[in-house]
């Protein structure tokens, strides 16, 4: 089986027998892998029950549930890294759930299509329709993305958030991840998927608040 | 068959383990049971590590006859769909153990059972009790049974309270944990639900107050009513409809109030047939304890805080899309709670129209999301 460009470049980051959370793990073909390869801790949560099912029949440990509600639920660093693959632009809230990654994670693994890529502007600019390209490929009326951005506009987010930005990779048509300074607007026009290694800046005194508390009254 | 060819035996053992006056079960009321006997079936064989130990927990009506004959009725086990050769609960791996709980009729200690002091049966003068006091008693037979750490205690239902219970009390006694539609704490339709039951069998004459052991009648019109409504509540509306529509029993109407819908029918034989198998002041006493049941209220009212000592343990939490009577919501309830004491947890809610009742049934996805999280336990627990 040939392994997913952007799943090798997270087994690359991620350290040996650390515990992972992949937020979105579809059947958990990563968490799988990262199981085998890292001898990682993992755990899962995922919206659609099938894929849950066959997660648990794998003998993963993945909790049916929806990055919006559930992660407020988990207590604060509880895992080394939290992974988000494809998954924060179909989010209700991505400020929200990128901050509470960062909440529970130490280090958090984001990847995401680049609406800035020149195939993306291209399309509304000449043909003024919404795109449809290789790492968006539904039409605008059945696409679970509500909330896309650009490589820019993620960046930007992510300074907003405080948050450290370790790495920043773009993958591209299959090749392997490519290592690229965000800043860069030319990086914007040519990654079609991007990756981001983030994490949270030590403030010496400032440890993250704990979740509301709703777990009887809510 | 093995592989061989032979036709393989599970290997069933089990009966009445009695405890001297010296080791009451001490309940959360304050009072004492003596002289507690508790039975039991168990399966399989336990390893020489004893490591590959499972309990089962039964719900409000079950008994230790999980995956064998009920010697009443005849019928197959209570969970021969899962508990038994090639299923997810192998007696060729697991030793699996199954008692009938404190305040049952089928053997254990309750209602029905002759009070030692007195030389006739408690009928109400027996002591009101709780889940936690059944898996005080549970946790009495694994000890005198030699099991120091269970590799997981499994339960739907009432049986899955117990397991909640097993976790916050002996988390250090088990590996993992299996619970199935159940709830951290009875809801007041729960309650409402119980309470129909229990005024259906003291509305009937032959209660006598709980006295009727004497009097050779039994309140049987009561708990037959007292069964019939909470049928209702294991079934979901889309099944009662499959199965049964509007569907008559005879050509035409009686124009009376004889059995004219199948659904009628059906339900009072679940009615006249459940009154052959049990006790109406057992049924008084464990609907009781199910009602009294708030796990987070004994742990200052966050249902985390009972989770705290099991983080080692994994769990996992299945619930049923069109179970009402313990809801997916519920159920995440428990898991959101897990999650929060840091435990390790999986939790999937499987698609069925088959209601509570759903995790005795064929549900393939259960079958196999129980197996999954068997096999990786297994595996974590270094069982073969």
């Amino acid at each position: 089986m040939t392994v997913r460009e952007d799943f090798k470049e997270i087994l690359r980051l991620v350290r040996p027998g650390s515990r992972v959370l992949d937020v979105g793990c579809g059947e958990g073909d990563l968490l799988e892998l990262l199981t085998r390869e890292k001898q990682v801790d993992g755990r899962g949560l995922e919206l659609e029950g099938a894929n849950v099912s066959t997660c648990l029949s794998r003998g993963l440990a993945v909790v049916q549930g929806d990055a919006d509600r559930d992660l407020d639920h988990f207590p604060s660093r509880a895992f080394d890294y939290a992974i988000l693959s494809q998954t924060l632009q179909a989010t209700r809230n991505p400020r929200h759930v990128l901050s509470e990654l960062l909440r529970i994670a130490d280090k958090a693994v984001v990847t995401f299509p680049n609406f800035g890529h020149w195939r993306v502007r291209l399309s509304l600019l000449i043909d003024g329709r919404m795109p449809e390209t290789k790492a968006l490929p539904e039409p605008w009326w059945s696409t679970p993305n509500i909330h896309l951005c650009t490589l820019a506009d993620f960046n930007a987010l992510c300074k907003d958030l405080d948050l450290r930005v370790e790495s920043c990779s773009s993958l591209s048509g299959g090749r392997p991840a490519r290592p690229i300074d965000p800043s860069r607007p030319v990086e914007n026009l040519r990654a079609e998927t991007v990756l981001f290694f983030l994490s949270r800046r030590v403030h010496e005194s400032a440890e993250p608040p704990a979740p509301k508390d709703d777990l009887f009254g809510g | 068959m093995s592989e061989d060819g032979a036709t393989f035996v599970v290997q069933e053992d089990g009966g009445t383990w009695r405890f001297g006056a010296e080791r009451p079960l001490v309940l959360d009321s304050g009072l004492k049971i003596e002289a507690l006997e508790i039975a039991y079936k168990t399966y399989g064989a336990l390893n020489a590590e004893r490591s590959n130990a499972v309990l089962v927990c039964h719900a409000l009506t079950g008994d230790q006859y999980v995956a064998s004959k009920h010697p009443m009725t005849g019928k197959p086990g209570w969970w021969d769909r899962v508990v038994g050769p090639g299923l997810p609960l192998d007696p060729q791996r697991y030793f699996i153990i199954c008692a009938n709980v404190v305040g049952g009729c089928m053997g254990t200690t309750g209602p029905s059972s002759v009070n030692p002091a007195t030389g006739k049966p408690w009928g109400l003068t027996f002591p009101v009790i709780t889940i936690a006091d059944m898996v005080r008693a549970q946790a009495m037979l694994v000890e005198a049974l030699g099991i120091e750490q269970l590799f997981c205690v499994v339960g739907g239902s009432m049986g899955g309270m117990q397991v909640l219970q097993w976790a916050a009390d002996y988390p250090e006694r088990l590996f993992s944990a299996l619970v199935i539609a159940a709830a951290a704490r009875h809801s007041a339709q729960n309650i409402a639900l119980h309470e129909v039951g229990r005024q259906a069998i003291m509305a009937d004459p032959d209660w006598k107050g709980g006295d009727y052991a004497t009097t050779k009648k039994r309140p049987e019109k009561g708990l037959a009513v007292a069964r019939m409504a909470a049928h209702i509540t294991y079934l979901s509306e889309a099944a009662l409809q499959r199965k049964f529509g509007r569907e008559l029993q005879r050509d035409g109407l009686s124009w009376g109030f004889d059995a004219d819908f199948q659904v009628e029918s059906y339900l009072r034989h679940q009615g006249t047939s459940f009154v052959d198998r049990f006790d109406a002041n057992s049924y008084l006493y464990i609907t009781r304890a199910m009602d009294y049941f708030d796990l987070a209220a004994a742990h200052g009212g966050v249902l985390a805080n009972a989770f705290t000592r099991a983080r080692e343990v994994r769990f996992c939490v299945l619930s049923f899309t069109s179970d009402w009577l313990y809801p997916t919501a519920e159920n995440r309830h428990v898991v959101r709670a897990l999650l929060a004491a840091g435990a390790r947890a999986s939790f999937v809610e499987i698609e069925s129209d088959k209601g509570h009742d759903a995790f005795l049934l064929d549900e393939p996805e259960m079958a196999s999301a129980i197996n999954g999280f068997l096999k990786s336990a297994g595996q974590a627990r270094g069982l073969k």
